[in-house]
């Protein structure tokens, strides 16, 4: 039995053939030379799905909230992406975001599991083509979860249309939202576990930092929920569907996907010269601008302006 | 539009992490052994969908094809294996899914040849070592036809 071709793949996933959109993700994931392929593919159909980021501190109820949206959001054929980390000694990781949502979503859900596999960098270009290949299969809304805790996993949910961040009662003040970053992404935000005491304590810290400032002339509004219980999903939901007209009818939209198309070839570009870079760097032959380095008669700041220039010719070192 | 070229197949055997589907089938709440193998696997470098309780056959297929699963591993303490197991490679056969089923948890001696006969890959009893279980999963997936 020849492997199926790329077209009928996707033909495939489109259809709702589970097993084709597992395998073209798994391409993906992988970020081989399929990879490349299957992106491109996916480009050219990709840009209708919704895209939701939720984020948010480890136990906080993200998968739970997430299951949930799921469900209320009424769509056909809704799609998550849960990213776990993976081990950074043994490469392998444990998934356990369905278990909180097995129960709550429906059957046409669609659930990937992604480890981060240990290079951040490839989290930022691997999701992206995850939520492109879910787009071009027909899943819509992508809801991609998140832990809310590193920059770089905050900024994977963030590259999303509308982004939840998820708190709960007790969790801290407003400073230690300040330090998490978080604030700076939120669309919207969630207190969760909202029948433990002091809920309204955390919606009001919330509010009173929103009342310092905000970004444009979109106040994140700040949804209580039960999340196990299923209440307030409904109204969160509300909170996103508006947040999605108020992305339309401001030309926000064009203008977040415009920028995150734009980071997302940074990144790609940052990870090929790094690549390069380390190959070089790892030359140690003879007069090498490392065996310099480590001879004391070179600076790294100055080892990296000249191996620079090599890696760009035209961009020569500064004097 | 030009045709696309034909894909390289993926093989279970390069340098990619196995991922492993974990689940209790059915009505059977022990699940401390799972959780076990589950950091076991891990360690071990794979990574582990943990689906826990209560699970069906529809549900740990669905699970499978979604997460691109090369192995499911399920865990029986409720003497119902002699049933459920081979409803499960079953189930993974008429899915089309080539993924083995590795069970572990209480299986009489006598039941493990039948197990093995019903299409199950390995059995892991109580006192399998760690090492044993990574070892059976591995040689499971490697026993699979190497293009999935």
């Amino acid at each position: 039995m020849s492997a199926p071709s790329l077209d009928e793949l996707f033909e495939s996933a489109r259809t709702g053939n589970r097993r084709a959109l597992g395998r073209l993700l798994t391409m993906v994931e992988r970020q081989d030379d399929n990879a490349v392929m299957v992106s491109e593919r996916a480009h050219r159909d990709a840009g209708q799905a919704r895209v939701i980021g939720v984020t948010g501190a480890p136990g906080s109820g993200k998968s739970t909230i997430t299951g949930r949206l799921a469900a209320v959001s009424g769509a056909a054929r809704p799609a998550i992406l849960a990213i776990d980390p993976s081990s950074p000694l043994t490469g392998g990781a444990i998934l356990g975001d369905r278990i909180r949502m097995d129960n709550n979503v429906s059957s046409s859900t669609f659930i990937r599991s992604m480890a981060t596999r240990g290079h951040a960098g490839g989290l930022a270009v691997a999701v992206p083509d995850a939520v492109r290949v879910l787009d071009a299969a027909g899943c819509d809304p992508i809801i991609v979860e998140t832990v809310g805790v590193g920059q770089v996993e905050v900024t994977v949910a963030a590259a999303a249309d509308t982004t939840v961040v998820v708190v709960t009662p007790g969790w801290g003040d407003a400073v230690q939202a300040n330090k998490a970053g978080l604030l700076e992404v939120a669309d919207i935000f969630v207190v969760n576990k909202a029948d433990r005491p002091d809920a309204r304590g955390a919606r009001r810290d919330l509010e009173l930092m929103l009342d310092l400032g905000h970004r444009g002339d979109w106040r994140a509004p700040i949804v209580l929920t039960t999340a196990t219980e299923g209440e307030g999903i409904d109204d969160l939901w509300s909170e996103i569907e508006r947040h999605t007209s108020y992305l339309h009818h401001s030309g926000e939209l064009i203008r977040r996907r415009c920028r995150r198309r734009r980071s997302e070839v940074a990144d790609r570009i940052e990870l090929g010269l790094r690549d390069r870079a380390l190959r070089i760097i790892d030359d140690q032959s003879g007069e090498s601008a490392m065996v310099r380095v480590e001879r004391h008669e070179l600076s790294p700041a100055a080892a990296a302006e000249q191996l620079l220039a090599t890696l760009i010719p035209d961009n020569p070192p500064k004097e | 539009m030009s045709e696309t070229p034909g894909i390289s197949p993926l093989s279970a055997d390069d340098q990619e992490p196995l991922r492993v589907v974990l689940a209790k089938l059915g009505f059977d709440g022990h699940d401390r052994g799972l959780k076990v193998v589950a950091r076991t696997l891990r360690d071990a470098g794979m990574e582990v969908i943990y689906l826990g309780l209560r699970q069906t056959t529809d549900s740990i297929v669905a699970a499978c094809e979604q997460e691109d699963a090369d192995v499911i591993g399920l865990s029986m303490h409720n003497a119902g294996h002699l049933t459920l197991a081979p409803r499960m490679v079953q189930a993974v056969e008429e899915a089309g899914l080539g993924v083995p089923v590795v069970i572990g948890g209480i299986v009489p001696a006598e039941d493990v040849t039948v197990l093995i006969e019903a299409g199950v890959a390995a059995v892991l009893g109580p006192g399998a070592s760690t090492e044993e279980v990574v070892a059976a999963v591995r040689a499971a997936v490697a026993r699979q036809s190497p293009v999935r």
